[in-house]
């Protein structure tokens, strides 16, 4: 065979794996899709429906009455924009004084802060954790599922990276014309650091929104709760198996994560690779 | 001023993780030297008591062996799927765009989801994969309550939500490695599989070394959930790991001493990883 024939093999070959893994992938999400809104009688029928017969939207409403969805969403929301926020303010601030500034016991604090890298605080440490919010009387609160988890190394680091890439030119310009370190801080540092703080949002946001151990353990009273836990709720409750209204609970709690990624797929996953941010 | 404000833009983070990482740390050591008293009411020091029991305890040896088995599967296949898909995703083929979005996907779908849509996948009465079981080879499989098919699921949910996060990486690294070397082979008559293998392979192994230990600490943390939705630990403790055993023996059996022994011991499997992954990515930096 030709070397040009040999190529147009290998690309076809290479064509027919990647669809037929591609199609394997995303067809959970799909099925999802389908057998949400499929009536009770249906679900059951065999072989299995891949495509809906109807739009059976009644399920939907279900999962909303046999779990607060309202509320949890609304708490999953709060959860995610609370700690983001937290990390995003307690990023800049390390990331600024790792990148711009000289002081004593530098090397040390860096040293303190990246030993904590791998260990997530919400599986490691949840025993202790928990004894302690007890102590604080936050059981049950946006405290305790927020407060422990606002501050990160791996965001710090990406911060103080993309912090280190800018021209120290402008922060000496800067300051001849009279601005603080403050001042150049918020006006010109993080104005230019857009991008990599987009990313950074997008990837805890998600992270935030998809926890699951820690809401668990931490929230006793159902109105505390988040829609991860609130897809369990559902399978709990849903003991004769109704996979609609299951598969509906299940698309609601995925849906902001999933919008996120598909209009945004590109800065989330060039974000991604910079800063490597694991679960 | 300028002196003090370093120490001022630092104190948001330290506080925090003084607070809930070091602190909450060292609770759990001084812990694991403790059994509460039968009615929670006084603390008696036991020394290494906790641990030792710990090792002697059949249940808590299983769930280890169990992570050492799950953790090397799921992770071996997801390095190696996510590779060779990432190399065919470099290769430029019609449509590239459109597949990696589809294989993307998951890496935005929570662990805790992804048990949850295998689950139904799975379900022995309405689940498509047994459809395709039952057509295939007139078998119908209890995938998520009998041995060694939970197992089995677990790896299958587990591979399908870490694949995208080492793909990402590995396009990433894969798209640096230059076209010319490649393409030098190419005309010396390297086949696709040398090439692949000899010369790709080879030059993405720091970024390879970086997602086995991200993929290590994921599918020993972030397992939770994809275990306690699709199988509870179960049949029989047959899928319990490490972190579920903790679960069970801090939150379900309140037994606190014997699980802060537990914590410990999984700090100190983190404490050897992160020692690893410095000591790994110091040497990287060296040779740029």
């Amino acid at each position: 065979m030709t070397r040009s024939g040999r190529q147009r093999l290998n690309t076809i070959l290479i064509e027919i794996v990647l669809i037929l893994v591609s199609f394997i992938f995303i067809m959970p999400l799909i099925l999802a899709v389908t057998m949400s809104l499929q009536p009770p009688e249906s679900v059951f029928s065999f072989p299995p429906k891949f495509f809906p017969t109807s739009f059976h939207w009644q399920n939907y409403v279900e999962a909303f009455h046999t779990v607060p969805f309202g509320r949890l969403l609304l708490n999953s929301a709060i959860v995610a924009a609370m700690i983001t926020a937290g990390k995003i303010i307690t990023g800049t601030l390390a990331g600024y004084a790792f990148a711009n500034f000289k002081f004593f016991g530098k090397n040390f604090s860096f040293a303190f802060l990246f030993a904590t890298l791998f260990l997530p605080a919400e599986t490691v440490m949840i025993v202790p954790l928990f004894s302690l919010m007890k102590q604080f009387g936050w059981v049950n609160t946006y405290w305790a599922l927020t407060i422990p988890f606002m501050a990160s190394a791996t965001n710090t680091f990406l911060l103080r990276q993309h912090f280190l890439t800018i021209p120290s030119s402008l922060e000496d310009s800067a300051r001849i014309d009279g601005a603080g370190p403050m001042t150049y801080f918020i006006k010109i540092l993080l104005p230019l650091s857009k991008a990599v703080i987009g990313g950074a949002v997008i990837i805890n946001f998600v992270y935030s929104w998809n926890m699951y151990l820690w809401p668990l353990i931490i929230t006793m009273e159902d109105k505390m709760k988040t829609v991860q836990i609130g897809v369990k709720m559902l399978i709990d409750a849903e003991s004769a198996n109704n996979w609609g209204i299951i598969m509906a609970g299940t698309l609601i709690a995925v849906l902001p994560t999933l919008i996120v990624f598909f209009t945004l797929q590109d800065l989330f996953v060039r974000s991604l690779v910079r800063s490597g941010i694991k679960e | 001023m300028r002196k003090l404000l370093p120490y001022i833009l630092l104190i948001p983070t330290f506080v925090i993780i003084v607070m809930f990482i070091y602190f909450p740390a060292g609770t759990a050591f001084k812990m694991s030297f403790y059994k509460t008293s039968p009615f929670g009411n006084r603390m008696i020091y036991v020394g290494f008591r906790n641990f030792i029991q710990l090792f002697q305890n059949p249940d808590y040896l299983y769930s280890v062996r169990f992570t050492l088995i799950y953790v090397s599967f799921s992770v071996t296949i997801t390095i190696f799927l996510a590779f060779i898909l990432a190399f065919m995703l470099t290769r430029g083929v019609p449509g590239t765009r459109l597949y990696r979005t589809f294989l993307f996907a998951p890496y935005a779908v929570s662990p805790a989801i992804a048990g949850t849509l295998w689950t139904f996948l799975l379900n022995p009465v309405v689940g498509h994969v047994n459809y395709f079981f039952m057509q295939l080879f007139g078998v119908q499989v209890e995938w998520l309550t009998s041995k060694p098919y939970a197992f089995y699921a677990l790896i299958f949910a587990t591979v399908w939500k870490m694949l995208p996060f080492n793909m990402i990486f590995y396009i990433a690294s894969i798209q640096d490695v230059s076209t010319d070397l490649v393409e030098a082979a190419t005309l010396d008559g390297a086949g696709t599989m040398t090439k692949v293998w000899k010369i790709v392979f080879p030059l993405v192994s720091p970024i390879t070394f970086y997602l086995v230990i991200m993929n290590i600490v994921m599918t020993m943390f972030s397992s939770f959930a994809i275990v306690d939705v699709m199988t509870r630990g179960g049949p029989g403790g047959y899928t319990t790991n490490m972190i579920y055993r903790l679960y069970l023996d801090a939150f379900a059996f309140q037994k606190r001493g014997p699980a802060s022994a537990q914590s410990i011991v999984m700090f100190m499997i983190m404490i050897v990883i992160t020692i690893l992954y410095f000591n790994f990515a110091e040497r990287r930096v060296h040779y740029q």
